[in-house]
């Protein structure tokens, strides 16, 4: 089955192509990139059943063998980030679709945003499934370059000054992430994963901790850890809501999944782990805060996007099965909450004129179906019981309880006063934009329901994660023990005997 | 293998200048700051590969010289997607002293307006405790609605660059 796993990476990047090429045909732009992300999803499904049966699945890019050439890698962590983001991929491209009908303007996302979104999402399948860390970064240049040109769609003066902080902070970012790949590979002398997690073992201490947090930090800007994240307010609320929704779902947990990939297998002995923990807590604590100070439901929301990092990287500072399991429950959930709820607000910015909080009012009345659905996905977000992201929280609480010690103990406490925060600027919006009476009569726009179909099904997605909670954790349960005992990962890449000789299966040459 | 001090050398030179002008204001100095590192950073690359040697070619050269061929190969990705990536930014730099007669990167409008306000707020314990001057309230008040509104820079502004070179253009200068 290892034939599945360059799909999701080259199916969206030929679909690009095809969609480039018949620019002036939306409606065939539509179905190309439809199609195309719906086989992607297939193949995601596919794998998660594939990796939870058989392990972890790679495969050698052009025959060459692993530890030589380009290999991918497919584990139950990275399947099941596959089938969230091809999920939410595929609903919020449908979302921006009916937005561009819902205009009366037949090429209205402009001819260039489906090949755009389709480049963005083979960069991050690319990034979940690269099996060494040179790929990784490629991958991680593909979708930042896409989402460069989604960022500043249109070009307008807003979208350029948004996007111009944006893309240096990226630039930085992924500076930062070639050099450490550098130095590690003048210090190992090799880039694949499997192969590091056992050649790191070798390298002095001292540098090791270099190399260590050379990556993090890397990752820490792509994925808005405080004091890293000032960047991200900046510049999501000023794009069009399809595209910050499904930045502020994917883009960050991309650079989660890469924190989890450098501390499980790269740097198991974790001697950054107080380092993280106390980035998290703090991460939590200031997003929060600067969501509550906020008028404007964009920026509100791209501040508890900051907030909830916080979360999913206290549950990989903890380094027990037991965190990085309720971790990873809590980026599928925060994936999903997260892009309905950015939906629903370009919704309410349809229906009200605008997103800011002082102005809007009364929308309860006029869109009663959106305000319940706003209002069931700000409850999942801030944790209300039966939903999934309380069964998210308990479970990293429950890890920090188990951990034990005073600071994650601290952590534990931040986290409760995270969500009680969290509910209070949610309560807050929807009391301003949905329950009170608007300031001044709402223009008379209509919200097209072909546009409130794909918000309401990825935040159902969002509550029903709860439904299939208990095998959900089963499953993150058995990726997490998979992560800490790396056995499983390692044996599939290096297939022993062959391990670490570095001897291509094309014996007779080639191109590669 | 001990590195060459020179190509260390020229990796130093480069990033350290190349931060010096990614700390500047203008994009196109960013753009030259960004270029410089990944530059470095390629050097780096090569000095990360070792020692130079023949060509790796099985049957041309021994194996234990032949210089290790996969640095250079990510030389080559990085500077392809640095190409790109520059490409872009200088766009969005032409883009930006369209729209503005300059390419300065500028604050968030709303970090700016909370700062206002936090300012504000000062000035008005100060004027409210000595016997308060109408005329400076009027000022402040003033200067509040002077405040470009927030909708206001949404539409693109019409541009002809050509016939009103450097100048600031119409549209939000902020």
């Amino acid at each position: 089955m290892t034939w599945l796993l360059p799909l999701p990476v080259v199916v969206p990047l030929v679909a690009a192509g095809l969609a480039l090429a018949v620019s002036r045909r939306s409606r065939a732009q539509g179905i190309i990139s439809i199609s195309a992300l719906a086989i992607v999803l297939g193949v995601a499904v596919a794998l998660i059943f594939v990796t939870h049966t058989a392990g972890p699945q790679v495969m050698g890019v052009g025959d060459w063998q692993v530890p030589v050439g380009i290999g991918l890698v497919a584990d139950r962590l990275s399947a099941l980030m596959l089938v969230v983001s091809a999920l939410v991929l595929l609903g919020v491209l449908a979302y921006s679709l009916a937005q561009g009908l819902a205009d009366g303007n037949e090429s209205a996302p402009v001819a260039i945003y489906h090949p755009t979104y389709l480049v963005l999402a083979a960069g991050v399948s690319m990034a979940f499934l690269s099996g060494d860390l040179f790929n990784l970064y490629v991958g991680f240049e593909i979708l930042l370059a896409a989402s460069f040109v989604l960022l500043t769609l249109g070009g307008t003066g807003e979208r350029i000054r948004a996007g111009s902080i944006y893309v240096v902070v990226s630039l930085l970012s992924s500076i930062l992430f070639l050099i450490s790949i550098a130095l590690i590979y003048a210090a190992t002398g090799t880039l694949n994963m499997a192969h590091l997690a056992e050649r790191l073992a070798e390298v002095d201490s001292g540098v090791r901790l270099l190399l260590q947090i050379m990556l993090l930090l890397g990752f820490a800007i792509k994925a808005a850890v405080f004091p890293l994240s000032a960047w991200l307010p900046d510049s999501y609320p000023t794009a069009p809501a399809p595209v910050t929704a499904v930045f502020a779902g994917l883009l960050t947990k991309v650079g989660v999944y890469a924190i989890i990939r450098a501390q499980t297998l790269l740097f198991p002995d974790s001697r950054l782990d107080t380092v993280l923990l106390v980035a998290a807590i703090a991460t939590m604590l200031v997003g929060i805060i600067g969501a509550v100070a906020q008028e404007d439901i964009k920026r509100l929301l791209s501040f508890t996007l900051v907030s909830h990092i916080g979360y999913m990287i206290f549950g990989i500072a903890l380094s027990s099965e037991t965190g990085l399991s309720a971790a990873i429950f809590y980026i599928v959930h925060h994936i999903t909450v997260q892009t309905a709820l950015f939906l629903i607000a370009g919704l309410v910015e349809r229906r009200g004129g605008t997103t800011s909080l002082e102005q809007l009012g009364s929308l309860a009345k006029v869109a009663p179906a959106l305000g319940a659905v706003f209002f069931l996905s700000a409850m999942n977000l801030a944790g209300i019981p039966p939903m999934s992201g309380f069964l998210g929280k308990v479970g990293l609480l429950q890890a920090g309880f188990q951990d034990g010690s005073a600071l994650a103990l601290v952590g534990v406490g931040a986290g409760l006063l995270t969500s009680l925060l969290t509910l209070y600027a949610v309560v807050k919006a929807w009391n301003k934009a949905f329950w009170q009476e608007a300031p001044e009569p709402l223009p008379d726009a209509r919200v097209p329901r072909t546009m409130f179909g794909p918000a309401a099904v990825i935040a159902s997605v969002g509550v029903l994660i709860a439904v299939i909670g208990g095998p959900l954790y089963d499953y993150t349960d058995a990726a997490a023990r998979d992560l800490t005992a790396r056995t499983p990962y390692v044996d599939a890449v290096l297939v022993h005997g062959d391990r670490g000789s570095g001897q291509s299966s094309d014996s007779s040459g080639g191109d590669g | 293998m001990s590195p060459s001090l020179a190509l260390v050398l020229v990796v130093g030179v480069l990033v350290g200048t190349g931060v010096y002008l990614l700390l500047e204001r203008s994009l196109s100095r960013v753009v030259l700051g960004v270029t410089l590192i990944s530059n470095g950073v390629n050097v780096l690359f090569l000095i990360a590969g070792g020692a130079a040697g023949g060509p790796p070619l099985v049957g041309t050269t021994a194996p234990e010289d032949m210089a290790d061929p996969l640095p250079q190969a990510m030389v080559l990705t990085a500077i392809v997607i640095n190409l790109g990536l520059t490409a872009f930014v200088l766009a969005m730099a032409y883009r930006s002293w369209q729209l503005h007669g300059h390419d300065e990167v500028q604050d968030d409008l709303e970090d700016r307006r909370i700062a206002r306000r936090a300012a504000l707020r000062q000035a008005d314990s100060r004027t409210d405790d000595v016997g308060s001057d109408l005329q400076a309230e009027a000022a402040e008040a003033r200067d509040e609605t002077e405040e470009t509104p927030l909708g206001a820079e949404e539409q693109p502004a019409a541009h002809t660059p050509d016939s009103t070179a450097g100048g600031p253009i119409t549209g939000g200068d902020r």
